[in-house]
């Protein structure tokens, strides 16, 4: 810990000699408030975008799914205010069939991408490689800002595709074709997917641009002594998952450009044999299939559910070791389980399609390669219980989130095993057994992951803590609510409970539940209400935050506690600190911590 | 008006829970940052133990209340197999589910923090690390092996008696052909399909063997119990699903590329009926595809019923070819009104609607 220095307050000392090697000796770079909230290039407040846009996108996302539920859980009555908000897509206080949907795959899309890619990575890769790691920046903070600025233009055009007056796109967010692709056949097929795609493609320009990115910083930019071995978990997660996207995303793309031509230029790619009956003409399309599609999306589609998993399985396993004041268990046993998953992600994508008519040899493969990715999760799982063991726990917010975050992924993990045996999918696919599954492992854990982020890391980044009491309320009644939500709809999935319907109440074999639906839109009106309690205590305590006061409020080892208080662009004043040892020296040799900055002792033990 | 009242109780509630944490927040200033954190921490050390009580009270107590709603036995020979696989694997998963989240919180609880202890440091043990590697392993192994054996029994060949019948998903309804006396399908081809000249499936005339298939609309599908059926599933115009919730079978119907699936019904409606003590009970085929604006409504009926009723339903078919000749006409000898044979009519007005 040799060069750090107390600098209260927001200090504007630019050390970034490489970057601003001009200016820097001909004035003090004056930042401007366009180069600095705006168009900046400093990866903290490229990170405050991120996460703040994700926030925004987080409120609309949840929100359209309050006001589905309203429709699930009471679907014969009606509130007058739907129409007053909504105008003729509620037309009598009743969400409109075609809107259901549309809310319904707004929803996925927003949250999937826009929050938990955009918004997780976005913010964290953003804030902890060059911090963690002791770079002044990224590799390139230009390409940086223009990562931010293509997603907010993703943003912008999905949004705005909420205003066409035939909608937005209402296919699902998996947009399978014919469906998505011929606009008679459905109304958010029209302009609305047009936008969708357009957006999702801006999007996947933002996200290799970060992407190459993260990696070319983690591979280039490591400070001195910081060898791969010795890197937060963090860091190797997100490591993983910028890979992960960079391999992915293209392959989506390509997908959603055959989808295109198909719809714009007559292609057959993806369509045959079809006949719309709302205008009785058989299409001009042969040839082609669906199902190729289908294998496109979900290339992407299922490494992307690791995009999301893997930096909250990161931040988790830090925040846990920080506050269990024990090293993380099994380092190198959590690089390599994250390695196996993001290898083996590539590798299941069929098991989204055990029922579109796959060679059933083809599907045995899948089955067994899907059900691989148990074993490196058990691995990840057992190893945070004995990071536990014999800890010395604070509960902190971040922590809190942190285990929440482990039942959570344990509970909907083990639903995966269901899932990924094909005999047992048959009766299982696409019913809300997979909307338990996948909103418990996926949504809600990566949300627990985020949430254990923001609350850790709040204070390097504002240098103010967030209100704990607010914060405990947040944590619980998330919790709670989240399996409340969640974990009946395991039964709803077993009596086979399609998705994606907006009414049971004709159905003999499925209007059973209509009182547990009910339940569960009002405990969904309640969390959604407590996100907005952790919205409001985030943005009240930018302002109005208890200040910190010491530079390492948590009592951590890495690196970015080195920093001021409040860091300027380039985030050390002097030189960069360099680095003796791993991340997880906590609790050795009867030292609560002991910083990696700090030389191996003469008669320390050796580094694990 | 009730909207503006409940945005006002929301925001009052809102306004109470920041009061009250702005007052910890002071409270903890005067008490001194460290009790303060002791105390919270205790507290929520407390909450841990009691989410994990209340919370497995709650899953025994969820399982209770709906353990009965959950259709029942299966009915079909696949179905019978894919409930099994649902037994074992849910006492395996049950069992981890159980040791884990009793170990994550009870950890939590009990080394929650305290003055006196210090942490082990205990970075890493590879033998533990071989051990929840390799149990793991030896699990799925089970559950691969028991999977991928039903699964190929299940996608394998259907046996050589058992009965075709082809079923076309269009938005927003199921259309069931069978193959009539020949037992061969007659050939289709989709630029043919018009649903005004009562040919909704595309069917080409001129080919014989067409010419005495069955085509049943209206969603009404019959099946004989204990007879195996092979289903070749098509669609018409977007990707749909054959779901047979209470047979545990499931199909995509993708257009341009038939799917099969087969399986033997074990109980008549009839049966079923009794067994679940429900006499509003059907087979319900729904689509499990997401497939446009009406998707939730397209549903279809299977009947099972036994042989001799098959047989006798099936007399009063008359075939696609010879209602054609016969033209549509509304006094159409409706023979049974239930069975809704004339198919080309009813499709016609389903479609202009």
């Amino acid at each position: 810990m040799s060069n750090e220095s107390h600098i209260p307050g927001q200090h504007e000392v630019v050390t970034t000699h490489e970057v601003h090697h001009d200016e820097h000796h001909v004035h003090h770079h004056h930042e401007t408030f366009i180069t600095k909230y705006v168009f900046s290039q400093d990866h903290k407040m490229i990170c405050k975008q991120f996460l703040i846009t994700g926030i925004i996108w987080a409120i609309l996302g949840a929100l359209m799914s309050v006001l589905f539920r309203l429709q699930l859980g009471y679907p014969d009555a009606r509130f007058p205010f739907l129409e007053d908000i909504l105008g003729h897509w509620a037309k009598g206080g009743k969400i409109q069939d075609e809107f259901y949907y549309a809310l319904v795959t707004m929803h996925g899309t927003v949250l999937v991408f826009f929050v938990l890619t955009g918004g997780l990575s976005g913010t964290f890769a953003n804030f902890l490689i060059p911090l963690q790691l002791g770079a002044r920046d990224m590799a390139s903070p230009f390409l940086n800002m223009l990562s931010y600025w293509f997603f907010f233009l993703a943003s912008v055009v999905m949004i705005s595709s909420l205003f066409v007056s035939t909608g937005p796109a209402s296919g699902g967010w998996t947009s399978y074709p014919p469906l998505s692709a011929l606009g008679d056949a459905s109304q958010g097929s029209k302009a609305g997917m047009d936008l969708w795609i357009v957006s999702m493609a801006l999007f996947v320009v933002s996200s290799l641009l970060g992407g190459l990115n993260y990696i070319s910083t983690i591979l280039n930019l490591r400070t001195k002594g910081m060898s791969m071995t010795r890197m937060p978990l963090t860091i190797w997660a997100l490591f993983f998952t910028a890979i992960l996207g960079v391999l992915s995303f293209p392959v989506l793309l390509s997908g959603f450009i055959l989808l295109l031509f198909d719809r714009h230029m007559v292609t057959s790619f993806y369509l045959s044999d079809i006949f719309i009956a709302s205008t009785q003409t058989a299409m001009p399309y042969e040839g082609g299939s669906p199902i190729l599609y289908q294998h496109l999306f979900w290339f992407l589609g299922h490494p992307e559910v690791y995009i999301i998993i893997l930096p909250a399985m990161g931040l988790v396993s830090e925040v846990m070791s920080v506050n269990a004041r024990k090293p993380i268990f099994g380092y190198m046993a959590m690089v390599g389980s994250l390695f196996a998953i993001a290898i083996l992600a590539f590798l299941v994508w069929a098991h989204h399609m055990f029922v579109t008519g796959l060679n059933p040899f083809l599907g045995s493969v899948f089955v067994l390669l899907t059900l691989l990715i148990a074993v490196p999760s058990a691995i990840k799982v057992f190893n945070w219980l004995t990071t536990l063991w014999r800890g010395n726990i604070r509960f902190t917010p971040g922590m809190l989130f942190a285990i929440g975050f482990v039942s959570m992924f344990i509970s909907g993990g083990l639903t995966g095993i269901w899932l990924g045996n094909s005999s047992m999918d048959i009766h299982l696919h696409d019913t809300y057994f997979v909307v338990a599954h996948f909103h418990i492992v996926m949504g809600v854990s990566a949300f627990f992951g985020m949430f254990a982020g923001i609350y850790h890391w709040y204070p390097k980044m504002y240098g103010r803590y967030l209100n704990n009491t607010m914060a405990y309320i947040h944590f619980w009644v998330t919790l709670i609510g989240a399996y409340l939500i969640f974990w009946p709809m395991h039964y709803e999935g077993l009596a086979g409970m399609p998705r994606r319907y907006l009414d049971y109440s004709s159905w003999a074999s499925f209007h059973q539940f209509g009182g547990l639906n009910r339940f569960i839109t009002i405990v969904a009106t309640i969390v959604f209400a407590t996100q907005l309690l952790f919205v409001f205590n985030f943005f009240y305590s930018i302002f109005k935050g208890r200040r910190v006061v010491t530079q390492n409020p948590w009592g951590a080892t890495t690196l970015e506690w080195t920093t001021p208080i409040r860091p300027g662009h380039g985030n050390w004043v002097g030189e960069i600190p360099e680095v003796h040892r791993w991340a997880y020296d906590y609790g050795k040799d009867g030292r609560d911590f002991i910083p990696q900055t700090e030389p191996i002792g003469a008669n320390e033990k050796l580094p694990h | 008006m009730g909207t503006i009242f409940l945005i006002a109780i929301l925001i009052f509630g809102f306004l109470i829970v920041f009061q009250i944490a702005k007052a910890n927040e002071y409270v903890s200033v005067l008490k001194g940052e460290k009790k303060t954190f002791e105390q919270n921490n205790r507290i929520n050390g407390f909450m841990m133990i009691a989410f994990l009580v209340l919370g497995l009270i709650g899953v025994y107590w969820c399982n209770e209340l709906f353990k009965g709603k959950i259709l029942g036995d299966a009915a079909s020979d696949h179905g019978e197999k894919i409930d099994l696989m649902l037994y074992i694997t849910l006492a395996i998963t049950g069992v981890v589910f159980v040791i884990t989240q009793v170990l994550l919180f009870w950890f939590a609880f009990k080394y929650q923090y305290s003055d006196k202890r210090k942490p082990y440091y205990y970075p890493h043990n590879n033998k533990l690390e071989v051990i929840w590697t390799v149990i793991p392993a030896i699990f799925l192994t089970v559950l691969v092996g028991f999977g991928l054996y039903y699964w190929f029994k299940i996608t394998g060949a259907p046996p050589k008696d058992a009965m075709q019948i082809e079923i076309t998903g269009k938005q927003f309804s199921w259309i069931g052909r069978y193959p009539g006396k020949d037992k061969i399908f007659g050939k289709k081809h989709f630029r043919n399909i018009s649903d005004d000249n009562n040919n909704a499936l595309g069917m080409l005339w001129d080919d014989k063997a067409g010419q005495d298939d069955i085509i049943v609309s209206g969603n009404d599908i019959y099946l004989v119990k204990g007879k195996p059926v092979h289903l070749i599933i098509n669609s018409r115009d977007v990707v749909h699903d054959v779901g047979l919730a209470h047979f545990r079978m499931k199909m995509d119907a993708v257009p341009g590329t038939p799917t099969t699936m087969w399986f033997t019904p074990l109980y008549t409606t009839a049966e079923m009926k009794a067994k679940e003590n429900n006499p509003d009970f059907e087979y319900e085929l729904s689509c499990d595809q997401m497939c446009g604006s009406s998707h939730y409504t397209m549903k279809g009926v299977i009947h099972v019923v036994d042989q001799l009723e098959f047989d006798l339903w099936m007399a009063k078919q008359k075939s696609a070819y010879s209602q054609l000749q016969s033209g549509p006409q509304p006094g159409t000898p409706a023979k049974d009104s239930t069975t809704k044979t004339t198919a080309a009519v009813q499709e016609i007005k389903s479609s202009n609607n």
